[in-house]
């Protein structure tokens, strides 16, 4: 998607050889070991979770009271909890929902966030300022403990849960977005866009956004982890998906529980959800070198 | 600068306001009341107990009387705890709150501030990338993976650290290592960038050629800029502690704030919940103003902001 829009004759070409900047910017990731192996670790978690039940031998809600607590063996990869489940299949549903919590709401976040700074930044004067005030007041609410609040007060509830996060989540998309617009408006092909008559909206989406698209995807990618974070956060206070369901902050919970009789219960989705966030967020800097180069020169 | 501060407060007023709404008509409107949990309690005595706190007057009544008694200093009763105020009891748990926050805060500094310097100093060398990648695992190791892990080394195997509990020095080192090893690593990263960043401008350069000692460079001329995105830091860093209590109370047991507040929630405690929001509200202003005069006083350039 991103590499068609690359293509379009809006872009600006970085050196005469027709090499265009997302070209670039995949050549300069692709050098930065740290990322790649992060791009493919993250690529492998997507697909182990999204394949999970296809791969795990038992459902994540089967019990068999017979083999509680088993360890990690062969017939169980991960052992099994209190209730005789496979941690294997819990641990893969678990990412399932944790993952999709994070990309859910990083959209919701994203398209709040990239409209309201946009809009912003492009009408500019009294109106951004009027905008971005309310921005700042927002900013400066607890909104981790009114999450919190809200959670409890209107029960689990999933729909409220990425409502919630995104709500907090877009305001420093919106404050990117609007810094990038701000600077773009002066831009020299903007101005040449204008004069050739094209409508607001024509040079907003086909000039503006994609030129815009680099600090936000950078921003995105270190949303993700963020919102995931959180997401645990409020799982670990009983606040997050409910039982026979799990998400990764939810069992961590349930093993820093039984911990003492089996820290496999901690330590596998523990080292998951970790080492997911490991990879998001080692992609996420890789990715700001690749598309910011002259963050990447120092 | 005293018009700044003065400024600052007066913004603060409307964001407490809107902060003192939003959340008395969230805790109304969600669904239970203070007094449904109660097992068999007659109607007339629930009455009569809601009677008491005001609850049967018209909401916005309830509201205005709320705001009236706010403007005057007074968070009201507690409906779960009876016979204290809501303010005696923030009394009572704030303290062992801020005693995590700041040893917390210490342990992170004594930690992140040596470690990206040293990252910043010897770039791109082993000791650079061993630190960095320690630092993203501390960031990337949540509290709640963490602080269980902990426990399940140093009380469990170890048997030296009590796992839980808040009475003794010892009760404390496992809570605020925890939290402090978090934003160690964070402090570590900012410090070494903000230490990059310095170290490439040109006084550090004119500074060098003049001759001084690399070490007083370091602490006389680069510190000063380096740390700048570290105070920056400082302000979220408050409010995260605050939040990031709430996780680390409940893994330990630890009476403070953040527990009150959830088990407030969950109670329907309407007052306390309300009480406790504003508290938390205020200090992160206060909190987030120091912040900015910090910042002020190192970098002449963010004053006129």
């Amino acid at each position: 998607m991103s590499i068609e829009s690359a293509k379009s004759k809006d872009f600006i070409s970085e050196n005469p050889d027709g090499s265009s900047l997302w070209k670039d910017a995949w050549i300069r990731l692709r050098a930065n070991r740290l990322a790649t192996i992060s791009l493919y670790f993250f690529i492998f978690i997507s697909l182990l979770t999204l394949l999970g039940p296809e791969i795990a031998t038992s459902s994540y809600e089967d019990q068999n009271l017979n083999r509680t607590f088993a360890p990690p063996g062969a017939e169980s990869l991960f052992g099994t909890d209190n209730l005789g489940r496979d941690l294997f299949a819990r641990v893969l549903h678990g990412g399932r929902i944790s993952l999709a919590v994070g990309f859910l709401a990083t959209s919701v976040s994203l398209i709040i966030g990239v409209a309201y700074g946009m809009t912003s930044g492009y009408l500019g004067g009294k109106m951004d300022a009027l905008m971005m005030r309310f921005v700042d007041i927002l900013y400066s609410l607890p909104f981790t403990i009114f999450v919190i609040l809200l959670m409890v007060l209107f029960g689990r509830n999933f729909i409220l849960l990425f409502v919630a996060i995104g709500a907090v989540e877009w305001l420093t998309m919106a404050r990117i977005t609007r810094a990038q617009t701000l600077s773009l408006k002066q831009a020299e092909f903007i101005e040449a866009a204008r004069a050739l008559g094209y409508s607001h909206p024509r040079v907003l989406f086909r000039h503006i956004l994609p030129n815009l698209l680099g600090p936000v995807i950078v921003y995105a990618t270190l949303t993700v982890p963020a919102v995931m974070l959180l997401e645990a956060v409020l799982s670990f206070l009983g606040l997050g998906v409910q039982a026979p369901m799990s998400s990764w902050g939810s069992l961590i919970k349930e093993g820093s529980e039984k911990m003492d009789i089996a820290p496999w219960l901690i330590f596998f989705p523990g080292v998951f959800f970790s080492l997911t966030l490991l990879a998001l967020n080692f992609l996420g800097d890789g990715l700001r070198d690749a598309l910011d180069p002259r963050a990447a020169k120092e | 600068m005293i018009k700044f501060i003065l400024l600052r407060i007066l913004q603060a007023i409307p964001t407490l306001f809107i902060i003192a709404t939003l959340t008395f008509f969230m805790t109304r409107l969600a669904p239970g009341g203070p007094f449904d949990a109660e097992k068999n309690i007659p109607e007339e005595i629930k009455e009569k107990l809601e009677s008491h706190f005001g609850l049967e007057k018209p909401l916005h009544t309830q509201y205005f009387l709320y705001l009236g008694n706010l403007l005057r200093g007074d968070l009201g009763p507690s409906f779960k705890y009876m016979g204290w105020e809501v303010s005696e009891l923030i009394a009572k748990a704030f303290p062992v709150s801020a005693q995590l926050g700041l040893f917390s805060l210490l342990i992170a500094l004594a930690l992140g501030l040596p470690a990206g310097v040293v990252a910043a100093l010897r770039k791109n060398s082993a000791y650079d990338y061993c630190l960095m990648i320690t630092a993203m695992l501390g960031i990337c190791l949540p509290t709640f993976v963490l602080g269980p892990l902990l426990i399940l080394f140093f009380s469990s195997w170890l048997g030296w650290l009590p796992p839980l509990g808040w009475y003794s020095f010892a009760d404390m080192v496992l809570p605020s290592l925890t939290l402090g090893l978090f934003y160690g690593a964070y402090i570590a990263r900012l410090t070494r960038a903000g230490m990059l960043d310095t170290l490439n401008q040109d006084y550090i350069r004119t500074a060098r050629a003049k001759g001084a000692p690399p070490v007083r460079v370091v602490l006389r001329h680069a510190i000063k800029g380096g740390l700048l995105p570290v105070v920056t830091f400082l302000g979220p860093a408050f409010a995260g502690l605050i939040s990031g209590s709430f996780i680390i109370e409940s893994i330990f047991f630890i009476p403070g704030l953040g527990r009150f507040f959830v088990t407030a929630a969950f109670n329907r405690d309407y007052t306390m919940v309300l009480g406790t929001v504003l508290f938390y509200a205020c200090l992160i202003i206060i909190l987030n103003l120091l912040v900015d005069m910090i910042q002020a006083s190192i970098d002449p350039k963010t004053r006129n902001r």
